[in-house]
């Protein structure tokens, strides 16, 4: 079976973001960017599950700028076979991510599509579920086993009271959570390889999809600062300031 | 003009979470509807019903709703969608796998996880783990809306109870099924939710002493356990203690941070408490500069101090 790993870039989670002064956006210039990290533990998985033998073949696909490519050749040193950018300068939106991918499944007919709960940097997490909803197929979100056998799929999902397992029928849409997984460090000679990996290049239009935004951001702002706070001489101190001061105790 | 607002429960007990999403539907200025999905849940509609500012509460029931299954949930809420321009549900597990199913079929985009309400269609929300925020307008007919419950108070309960009104349920979609939960019987609170919670990081140079040192003082304070991720990656802690852009987001009334530098990562997760204690033995630690109170010195010793000086 194929599996499908939508993958995006994103500003890597060790740099500090810097708000634009003008309020206009998140500084992007001369940023280290990655691969959105949950969407690396999905493409671990999908590599797991191939050298378990329950996969064939996984494609990587990432919606995005001419340098989205530097992080489909990581899923490809991953272990992803080939992949697809679908190229596009603009700002795209969950919504439309969601229904450019659906077009990528109805050309490529994956039987399972695993990509991360969420992007680390709008934070929406929403693309899984509006694919799935889009293509009437089954969801799961939060995953953090998965484990597949026939037509089926059994998902231990992290939910607010702990884990929750459910079993959804193929195909199927799973996003998956920090603890699915560790992801590898690709080696050198799988990042030799993975250049020769094809690319394939696509662009919106393709899939019929014109990009529309719905939401305007009106302004993007720091967030209220911290007050500096004081440094105490022993616990005794700091015990009384909780009780009194902070009042938390 | 109405909402819809989706409640959080567990068929028992309506969760707080429900009123404090109502606080930020409230604030929309439309008229509020309770929408309670589950099975045998008719105390939770009673207790929905109680919550003051509504207008009414909708009851569906079935063994397919039980469970907040995304796919009937969402099935159900997109057959009452026309009926309202708002549809609204706490930022839960439960509702953010819920809510964009119905966003995508309304053809709508959904507003993710607002922390204020500016006008009924622009909203606050935090992106970059809450290291910026965005004040977003949504030019979409129906919103679609998350809310980060942190961020509102909840409503007060009152004497007077809304109607409550039966809806029955839409069919089974057959797509997935609920095999079992598997909630966490610890004697600690959830960390997700609260109220206190001591960290540990990679200052306590093993798994041993990470337990030795940290567990005594949470326990004495009735908190939950944090770890940054270097704690983690080190196998100190194990990864759902993980606190930080890519573990848990959390922003608890107090969060005493212990042997943890404060690295961008982490704090991230955790700069949203009330009041931050740190303790570490480096006065120049980029934790101290988010910290209410710091505590220059050694942990080992700090630490078991603190905790003797609460049991006095």
């Amino acid at each position: 079976m194929k599996v499908l790993v939508p993958v995006k870039r994103v500003v890597d989670f060790n740099v500090k973001i810097r708000v634009k002064s003008d309020g206009s956006g998140v500084d992007l210039a001369n940023v280290k960017m990655s691969i959105n990290p949950f969407d690396e533990i999905a493409t671990e998985e999908a590599v797991r599950l191939k050298e378990a033998g329950l996969v064939e073949e996984i494609i990587a696909v990432s919606v995005g700028p001419a340098q989205a490519q530097d992080v489909l050749r990581h899923a490809l040193a991953m272990g992803a076979d080939r992949a697809i950018l679908i190229k596009t300068d603009e700002a795209v939106e969950p919504l439309d991510v969601a229904r450019l991918l659906k077009g990528v499944i109805e050309a490529e007919q994956p039987r399972l599509v695993l990509l991360g709960k969420q992007a680390i940097d709008d934070d929406c997490n929403q693309t899984g579920q509006m694919l799935s909803a889009l293509l009437g197929w089954s969801q799961a979100t939060f995953a953090s086993h998965i484990s597949l056998s026939g037509d089926k799929a059994e998902v231990t999902r992290e939910v607010d009271g702990g884990l929750q397992v459910i079993e959804v029928t193929l195909p199927s849409i799973v996003t998956v959570d920090l603890r699915l997984n560790e992801p590898r460090y690709a080696s050198l000679p799988s990042i030799m390889k993975a250049k020769k990996k094809p690319i394939e290049e696509k662009a919106p239009a393709d899939y019929g999809v014109a990009i529309r935004p719905r939401l305007t951001v009106i302004a993007t702002e720091e967030p209220a600062a911290r007050k500096a706070g004081i440094k105490l001489s022993d616990i005794g101190e700091l015990v009384g300031k909780l009780k009194t001061e902070a009042a938390v105790l | 003009m109405s909402t819809l607002l989706l409640a959080e429960h567990d068929n028992a007990v309506l969760s707080e979470q429900t009123a404090r999403a109502l606080t930020a539907a409230l604030q929309i200025g439309a008229e509020v509807d309770v929408l309670v999905i589950g099975k045998a849940a008719q105390a939770v509609a009673e207790a929905a019903a109680h919550l003051q500012g509504i207008r009414k509460v909708l009851l569906a029931q079935s063994d397919d709703l039980e469970h907040h299954l995304a796919e009937p949930a969402s099935a159900l809420l997109l057959s009452l969608a026309s009926g309202y321009t708002n549809i609204v549900a706490a930022a839960t597990t439960t509702g953010k796998s819920i809510l964009p199913r119905v966003a995508a079929l309304l053809d709508v985009m959904q507003v993710s996880e607002i922390i204020a309400v500016v006008a009924p269609d622009t909203f606050k929300r935090p992106i970059y783990a809450g290291n910026a925020v965005q004040t977003v307008q949504s030019s979409d007919n129906t919103r679609v809306i998350t809310v980060r419950t942190a961020g509102f108070a909840p409503a007060p309960h009152g004497n007077a109870a809304a109607p409550i009104e039966d809806i029955g349920a839409s069919p089974a979609s057959g797509l997935s099924a609920f095999k079992e939960n598997r909630f966490a019987v610890s004697e600690r609170p959830e960390l997700a939710s609260a109220r206190l919670v001591v960290s540990g990081g990679r200052a306590l140079g093993s798994e041993q002493s990470f337990r030795d040192t940290i567990l005594p003082l949470a326990d004495r304070l009735g908190a939950a356990v944090g770890a940054s991720r270097a704690a983690v990656d080190a196998g100190y802690a194990p990864n759902d203690w993980q606190v930080g852009q890519t573990g848990k987001i959390i922003a608890p009334d107090l969060y005493v941070a212990c042997g943890i530098s404060g690295a961008i990562q982490h704090l991230a997760g955790m700069k949203d408490a009330k009041v931050i204690v740190a303790i570490n033995k480096d006065p120049d630690a980029p934790i101290f500069q988010v910290a209410d109170y710091g505590l220059v010195g050694d942990l080992f010793e700090l630490v078991p101090a603190f905790e003797q000086q609460l049991s006095l």
